[in-house]
């Protein structure tokens, strides 16, 4: 089944075109990751998916045209982790992944059992458990990364959208948050769209790369097609080596020439 | 806080409106003793006889009470109101009079003294001109922010309060001018007044402030879900500009109520939900509730302090809910500690 399928999607932001006729289908359970230079519009295209700015063209989510399901609707196929999340200090872990249930709920609606359990179930995957009544304050950033996760896995979309999930994170908490999100695809079928700087875990992790410039896809498949250095070079405009890594995929290297 | 803490806070937050408003009741130059008290209340409601005599009856009934329950009224809708703007708009300082209900209801209630002389401050005209002085004020403040781009979010809505407060507050200080004399009239309200004659200021009030209260706690979960910023609230499929129309709109007109019986009562839509938030956390579900009780209690206690510390004349209400409730908030600010 397609997940995703974006049919020329156009966005302008004032006056300038951010996203440009942007067509490409994501199957079912794969991971998509979204990389480009700044203001490539990897996040406006992420936006769009999840019905936060007004676009041209088509979007389709699970075989449904997205502009013409209802918000709530939408929001319960499609959780959207933005980069830097509001984080709401004074309340507690579990109040926060909480509000991952409501579109679930009625307008003036409360959470019942089977909304207790799903809150219970991501705070346990994400290994929150001992954090629950804890406030939001007192986290790391990489314990606030996986509440926000757990917030997003309470909603129960089969269509995860991540922005810079590992922005704020060290080496470490990295892997270990792209693990956890691998795992989870693995186990409740999720279909991951993300976008990346790193372009070395972008290449390990995602099944395949969509390179944007400018609003406009100009490369699209595997690791092996997209992070190839002439690509890299021409759209970052960086200096890098591309080095295969048996095992561990393509290494993308930042190199500095000597002048 | 853990998840049976909870439950203490309400039944404790009861105990103290009871008791603030037994006080109330009981405090005077006249003695009528606890029990008579709530036997004669309850001979009234219940349309039974009451064992007081005829004219302290009347002190009861006619006074007191209504004093003590407009006074309820009116803390339990600033607390509320205070607490859902600074929901809606994600702003800690926000407090009931944000979008210009003050300077509206100020010139309204400015206008009358001058241009109606004789009605006075208790008259039938002033609570009504305040009351669509505030009212009008928000309208204003609300069209001018959206008009202004909706999509900028709260901060658009506060800068069109701001500005419709200056401009408001301009005029009401020019009609001062021309009718110098009025000014101590004037001044005596807006430092807030639970003056009551018999049931008539409660009537004014009641209705507004259980509509209010009744729209405010069914958002509870949504104002939580607000904290999250709008995109994010969006993202999880809640129409953030109705929620906020909504609660904005219950919470101003429960405030335009208040104001128009009560005066400018200034910082218990400031304090009593800072203060719960910091000693029970800042879910919005227990904050609301909370709120609407403390803020009831705290505010008939404010009037004892008001009618006893000068007796027999009054301190007007706002000046004892500054004075004694910012040093205790100094106190709730610097004893709890944010628990690791």
């Amino acid at each position: 089944m397609t997940a995703l399928a974006l049919d020329r999607v156009s966005v302008s932001l004032g006056g300038a075109v951010v996203l440009d006729a942007l067509s490409y289908e994501v199957e079912a359970g794969e991971w998509v990751a979204l990389i480009g230079p700044n203001g490539a519009g990897k996040t406006t295209a992420l936006r769009a998916v999840a019905g936060l700015v007004p676009y041209g063209g088509r979007l389709r989510v699970f075989e449904h045209d997205a502009g013409a399901i209802a918000r709530k609707a939408l929001a319960r196929q499609v959780a959207l982790v933005p980069q830097v999340p509001l984080i709401p200090g004074d309340i507690t872990v579990r109040e926060y992944v909480l509000l991952g249930r409501t579109p679930h709920l009625g307008y003036f609606g409360t959470e019942g059992r089977a909304d207790q359990r799903a809150a219970d179930g991501a705070i346990e995957q994400l290994d929150l458990v001992p954090f629950s009544h804890r406030r939001l304050d007192t986290l790391s950033g990489g314990e606030r990364q996986r509440a926000t996760l757990a917030r997003a896995l309470a909603q129960d979309a089969s269509l995860l959208l991540l922005d810079e999930p590992t922005a704020a994170l060290d080496m470490g908490r990295q892997q270990q948050v792209l693990e956890i999100v691998d795992r989870l695809r693995g186990s409740r079928g999720l279909t991951v769209v993300s976008t990346m700087h790193d372009l070395t875990l972008a290449g390990q992790y995602a099944d395949r790369l969509l390179l944007l410039d400018g609003g406009r896809l100009v490369a699209a498949g595997g690791a092996d097609e997209v992070l190839t250095r002439p690509l890299i070079t021409e759209h970052y405009g960086a200096e890098v080596e591309v080095v295969d890594a048996p095992g561990s995929g393509f290494v993308v290297v930042p190199v500095r020439r000597p002048r | 806080m853990r998840r049976g803490e909870g439950r203490i806070w309400l039944p404790l937050a009861f105990v103290f409106l009871a008791a603030a408003m037994l006080t109330g009741v009981l405090v005077g130059p006249v003695h009528l003793g606890a029990v008579n008290v709530v036997h004669a209340t309850f001979a009234h409601v219940f349309g039974l006889h009451s064992p007081l005599s005829g004219a302290n009856d009347a002190i009861l009934w006619e006074l007191r009470l209504p004093r003590v329950i407009l006074g309820a009224l009116v803390g339990g809708t600033l607390a509320a109101a205070g607490a859902s703007y600074q929901g809606v708009f994600r702003n800690p300082l926000a407090d009931p009079y944000l979008l210009g209900a003050a300077a509206g209801a100020g010139l309204g209630a400015t206008v009358v003294v001058a241009y109606a002389p004789g009605s006075g401050l208790t008259g039938d005209l002033l609570p009504v001109s305040a009351f669509i002085g505030a009212a009008v004020a928000v309208v204003l403040a609300y069209a001018l922010g959206r008009s202004a781009g909706a999509a900028a979010g709260p901060a658009a809505l506060v800068l069109a309060g701001v500005t419709i407060a200056s401009f408001l507050t301009a005029l009401e200080t020019f009609v001062q001018q021309q009718h110098v004399d009025t000014v101590q009239e004037v001044y005596s309200w807006l430092l807030g007044r639970l003056a009551t004659t018999g049931w008539r200021e409660v009537g004014i009030v009641l209705p507004y402030a259980v509509v209010a209260w009744v729209i405010i706690l069914m958002h509870r979960r949504l104002l939580d879900v607000l904290a999250v910023g709008d995109e994010e609230a969006a993202s999880l499929g809640v129409n953030v500009a109705r929620v906020r129309l909504f609660v904005v709109v219950a919470a101003t007109i429960a405030t335009a109520a208040a104001v128009a019986v009560a005066g400018l009562i200034a910082f218990v839509g400031i304090i009593v939900p800072h203060t719960i938030r910091l000693l029970v956390g800042g879910s919005y579900r227990l904050l609301l509730p909370l709120s609407v009780i403390v803020g009831a209690g705290f505010l008939v206690f404010a009037d004892v302090i008001a009618r006893t510390v000068l007796a027999p004349q009054e301190l007007p209400i706002g000046v004892v809910t500054a004075f004694f409730g910012a040093p205790f908030f100094a106190v709730v600010l610097r004893t709890t500690r944010r628990t690791a």
